[in-house]
């Protein structure tokens, strides 16, 4: 009959469990990556002299500030616009409520491409540009449409306009997300709407908005390319047209990957910092029963 | 002759319920008041009425001789704009069950941000003000905290503090210790008691009877949207209350 050791917890060894699979895996999935890398960069039909000689390029770099300001200027408009957007949404007025959930839908559902090709033809859909009375009342001056569209400017606005559709809902649902206690609370405290808006419900909307804003940031640098259909030279138009020529294919996008991956890397950065700022001063407050 | 508060047949309807049914009450400057009744008697409907959070359907409600939430011009009542309805807002404090702290700012920055951003005061003259009223909830230790890092008693009592730096004329409470843990409700009835001696003229929604008993000097039991019975809050016994509605209730929660 053996004998049970009576142990006592508190002087006994204490051993973790060890993850052996844990282990396993991540060593698995290591030498997979770099066996991946290592195909890529000893790859002759990569033909990294020529990424090297073009990463630099004029027309590669100008293409890639063009890029970067589309994408730049439409997030921005787009977050003005957006909070427009949403504020019209959540407002009390029906009309401001229905204006705001058309614009949404139309620029959700027109697809991007179609509307950019549209921007930069306005002048099909009205030729000219004209100041004057509407419903036929006297016109003061008018310019042909053409005129006034370049296509960086057709870009800007195509961009600008969509994302403010998808940036309104994103804000909308952050602005859902501060709890309605946090505006009663200013109310009450004599604050108006707008001050209880700007001092109270924005900052902490803006702290849940801000992962999906990036998230979007970073979608929409990568769409921008689609200015190739109306011959805006951006990073990949750029690209294309040196590839076209020496039909070096592969390098040249690996040129425009790289710029995107390194735009990117910046942006993520970014939001890292930002909200890592923000982390500092703790978001929820703990309310009601678990006080 | 009038009070300092008074509110009078006010009726208040959500979607067709009545809530409020031709509420009489009124409070005498720097009289403490509690508010009694069972859940759902509507207690925080008439204090957010008070407050203009909820828009009354009929009757008016006057603090110090001016009308709230309405003007009279050329013989018709219009409704104010949310400007000046939130310029009346100033004068009367309100204290949440669920504290209602801005989560973004420190405590400090909670009792600041009002005085100085909505009546424009010195912001150097605000923060001292903001120390001491801290320090008069036993708080000034915790003026860089955010509420997430705070007990609930102690955020309730920074919600007292950032109420009284805007000097209102009124204090309202809405059951202030309700969501909090049993051990740290006296250190919020404290805060509250020692307000009452102050002179200040408060509006309490409580089921703290003891304290009530202990503060106020009247108190208003309503259930079902009325007022049933008002007496001084010395009589707040079983065998002290008039009506049977009132009784009945005390015996359950006393
Ligand atoms: N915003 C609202 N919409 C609809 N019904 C409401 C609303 N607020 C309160 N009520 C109803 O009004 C009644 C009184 O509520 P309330 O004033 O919160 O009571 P108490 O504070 O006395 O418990 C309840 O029946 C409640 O369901
Ligand atoms: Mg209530």
């Amino acid at each position: 009959m053996t004998e049970h050791a009576i142990l006592d917890p508190a002087t006994a060894r204490h051993i973790p469990t060890r993850h052996v699979w844990r282990g396993v895996i991540a060593v698995v999935l290591l030498l997979a990556l770099l066996w991946f890398v290592q195909g890529l960069a000893f790859n002759q039909a990569l033909d990294w002299t020529t990424v090297w000689k073009y990463f630099l390029d004029y027309d590669v770099l100008a293409g890639l500030g063009r890029t970067v300001l589309i994408t730049a200027i439409s997030i921005v408009v787009a977050v003005v616009v957006g909070g427009l957007l949403a504020t019209m949404r959540l407002a009390e007025s029906r009309v401001l409520n229905a204006l705001s959930w058309v614009y949404v839908w139309f620029f959700r559902s027109v697809p991007l491409l179609v509307l950019l090709v549209l921007t930069f033809n306005l002048s099909l859909l009205w030729p000219h540009v004209s100041l004057g009375i509407p419903f036929g009342g006297p016109t003061f001056f008018s310019i042909p449409t053409q005129k006034l569209i370049d296509p960086l400017a057709a870009a800007i606005v195509t961009f600008s306009l969509q994302q403010a559709a998808y940036t309104s809902e994103v804000l909308r649902a952050s602005i859902l997300s501060v709890p309605l206690g946090q505006r009663e609370a200013a109310y009450a405290l004599g604050m108006t709407r707008a001050r209880t808006m700007m001092r109270v419900v924005f900052p902490q909307a803006f702290r849940v908005a801000l992962p999906p804003i990036a998230n979007d940031a970073i979608n929409l640098l990568k769409s921008t390319s689609l200015v190739a259909f109306i011959a805006v030279p951006d990073l990949m138009y750029s690209v294309q047209q040196i590839y076209s020529s020496n039909f070096r294919v592969v390098p040249l996008l690996i040129v425009a990957t790289l710029w995107y991956m390194i735009v990117v890397s910046v942006l993520s950065a970014g939001q890292y910092v930002v909200e890592r700022k923000l982390r500092n001063a703790p978001s929820r407050t703990r309310q009601g029963a678990s006080a | 002759m009038s009070a300092f508060l008074e509110i009078t047949e006010v009726g208040k309807r959500f979607n067709g319920t009545t809530v409020l049914d031709d509420v009489n009450l009124t409070v005498d400057k720097g009289e403490t008041v509690v508010l009694l009744g069972p859940s759902g008697a509507g207690k925080s409907t008439l204090l957010r009425c008070v407050n203009m959070l909820e828009r009354i359907d009929g009757g008016r409600i006057v603090l110090d001789g001016e009308e709230l939430g309405w003007r009279e011009s050329n013989g018709v009542m219009r409704e104010l704009s949310g400007r000046a309805e939130a310029r009346q807002r100033q004068e009367i404090g309100m204290v949440f069950q669920s504290f209602n702290l801005f989560a973004h700012m420190t405590v400090l920055q909670n009792v600041v941000e009002a005085p100085v951003g909505v009546l424009r005061r010195p912001k150097r003259e605000v923060i001292e003000e903001a120390h001491e009223l801290l320090k008069q909830v036993g708080l000034d230790h915790k003026a860089d905290a955010y509420p997430a890092q705070l007990s609930g008693g102690q955020q309730q009592r920074v919600a007292i503090a950032r109420s009284l730096a805007m000097h209102p004329k009124l204090m309202l409470f809405d059951e202030p210790t309700s969501a909090l843990d049993p051990e740290l409700v006296s250190e919020v009835l404290d805060a509250i008691k020692h307000l009452a001696v102050t002179g200040i003229t408060m509006l309490v929604v409580t089921h703290e009877i003891g304290f009530a008993r202990e503060v106020s000097d009247r108190f208003v039991f309503m259930e079902n949207g009325r007022v049933v019975e008002t007496g001084l809050s010395r009589r707040l016994t079983v065998e002290g209350a008039e009506n049977a509605r009132t009784r009945d209730f005390l015996s359950k929660v006393l």
